[in-house]
């Protein structure tokens, strides 16, 4: 009874908040708003008692990816006034569009009801004494460890992607060698000379 | 059915524990940001405070009335909610933190399967409070120190996420009284998980010391090149909320350390009995080492800092994990408690 006010409440702030990210002028605000989001989908998380998924959520979106969002926003300095002044033209083609995704989804989900075969087949039977914790585990790691590590591979192949898109060889900068630094003693830096007065050296 | 049994009867007794560990954390930050300053004194051959109270016992109440009692100035270009809101985000969570943590057996506000990760959500949120506060002031200064002491909270914290996966290989569980307990056995202080996690005990220092903006690591407030860091413009209430955000993030991690590699409420001695005063003992103890390194050692330079923690912290913590993982599996040296 209670987590039915609980739903509702998430639910109010999700499409509150999400609605935010789409309405507010500042862009700093819309990446505010969407972390709010993401907290009110972490609390249906909770709610349907997948606490380990929830506080993924928290960490990496969050933790991670909100952060990187704020930085670029936050660096880039956008004329969003400017961006904004032709939404008039965009708009209709943009509500087709949204109109297009949310037709396929109400199609993918809503009218299928799917036999007990297919469910029984695709779903893995989980021990529901088990913590939410260990069974993720067991099912990750277990069944569907090939799939597993090919996510892996591909966030591997993305994350040496996007080193090699960035990085350029620059001869001209001056770099620091830091254990060089640290191994210097006072014999290779200080010279210590007679100087006499009036003179200079 | 009795009171404490009904919704609201668990409200209640939720709602009074949380009070009971806000008002102990709170009171206790004001003792130890005392004897904080009494420790820099001694080193630095000073007497620290002695004027307010017995042996200045009350200087951090007197600090608190200072505070209160400012104005509080805005600047007029500031973002007036994200600017206040900062303080309170920082404020809020490092108080929220305090619910899992286990201070005895069954002393927990909520005994959750994951206390480790929420910890560590908590502390990965820690670092809006000084985006924001930092963006909102609408200052150059402000915003270079918040830019920087986020860059230096993300990339420690990643380091500290390998090291507590190394523990939690070793314990077999998220849940930090389990944690705990997996350290219980019959040579006391020789179970604790910081013999067989030895190198892991030092990295997790200086990651918490980064993590926290403590000294060696306190570039956010480099007064030489950035004034004050994220919160030069905040006069006040909401400054003493940012301190106290700060001051109780050090706390925590002290209570991490303990939970993770000392044992936490264990006796280091097994024919004395376990309890909460291990703990809190613990947990003093770490926090005079950390004010013995803000009175000791030189601040980093930025570069350094984020070699540190990106070249050094996260290749040998990653590798610890594999090495842990290796050992638990073999069952070798009892590296696995489950």
């Amino acid at each position: 009874m209670i987590s039915l006010y609980f739903f509702y409440f998430f639910a109010f702030t999700t499409i509150l908040s999400s609605l935010f990210v789409i309405f507010a002028n500042n862009p700093v605000h819309s990446v505010l708003w969407l972390i709010l989001t993401f907290f009110s989908v972490a609390g249906f998380f909770i709610l349907v008692g997948a606490e380990f998924l929830a506080l993924l959520l928290m960490i990496v979106y969050v933790g991670a990816l909100a952060v990187l969002f704020l930085f670029v926003v936050m660096m880039l300095n956008i004329n969003f006034a400017g961006l904004r002044s032709g939404v008039a033209q965009y708009l209709p083609f943009g509500i087709m569009i949204g109109l297009v995704i949310f037709v396929e989804l109400m199609l993918a989900f809503v009218p299928w009801d799917f036999k007990e075969e297919t469910i029984n087949s695709i779903t893995a039977p989980i021990n529901t004494t088990d913590t939410n914790t260990v069974a993720l585990g067991k099912v990750v790691y277990t069944d569907y460890f090939l799939l597993f590590q090919c996510a892996g591979i591909i966030l591997l192949i993305a994350m040496i992607g996007s080193i090699v898109l960035t990085m350029r060889s620059r001869p001209d900068v001056k770099r620091q060698n830091i254990m060089e630094q640290i191994y210097r003693d006072p014999s290779t830096s200080i010279e210590v000379k007679d100087v006499n007065p009036g003179e200079g050296i | 059915m009795p009171f404490f049994e009904t919704n609201i009867g668990i409200f209640v007794l939720v709602l009074g524990q949380c009070l009971l560990v806000m008002l102990c954390v709170l009171a206790s930050l004001a003792f130890i940001m005392y004897g904080e300053r009494k420790v820099w004194g001694l080193l630095q051959l000073r007497r620290g405070p002695n004027v307010v109270g017995p042996f200045g016992i009350l200087q951090s109440f007197a600090d608190l009335l200072k505070h209160v009692f400012k104005e509080i100035i805005v600047p007029t270009e500031s973002d007036k909610v994200v600017f206040f809101l900062a303080p309170l985000i920082s404020f809020v969570l490092a108080l929220v933190a305090w619910v899992v943590v286990p201070f005895d057996e069954g002393w927990v506000i909520s005994n959750i399967n994951i206390g480790v990760l929420y910890l560590f959500a908590v502390s990965s949120l820690e670092v809006y409070g000084v985006i924001m506060g930092g963006w909102a002031s609408n200052s150059k200064y402000p915003f270079l120190g918040s830019l920087r002491s986020a860059s230096q909270m993300i990339s420690y914290e990643v380091s500290i996420g390998f090291i507590i996966i190394g523990v939690i290989i070793s314990a077999g569980s998220l849940n930090l009284s389990e944690i705990v307990m997996a350290q219980k056995g019959n040579y006391g202080m020789l179970n604790w998980f910081w013999l067989p996690h030895l190198p892991m005990v030092f990295f997790f220092l200086v990651s918490a010391l980064a993590e926290t903006n403590r000294p060696p690591f306190d570039l956010p407030e480099a007064e030489a090149e950035l004034v004050a860091g994220y919160q030069v413009e905040y006069t006040s209430t909401p400054y003493l909320l940012f301190m106290i955000g700060e001051l109780s993030a050090v706390l925590l991690m002290t209570a991490l350390i303990t939970i993770l590699f000392f044992g936490g409420w264990l006796s280091p001695v097994s024919f004395l009995p376990d309890g909460f005063f291990w703990m809190l003992s613990k947990m003093l103890l770490f926090f005079f080492v950390f004010s013995l390194i803000k009175g000791l050692v030189p601040r980093y330079r930025y570069d350094q800092l984020m070699r540190l923690g990106w070249k050094v912290m996260l290749p040998v913590s990653l590798g610890w994990v594999v090495f842990v993982s290796f050992m638990a599996h073999f069952k070798i040296l009892n590296y696995a408690r489950w």
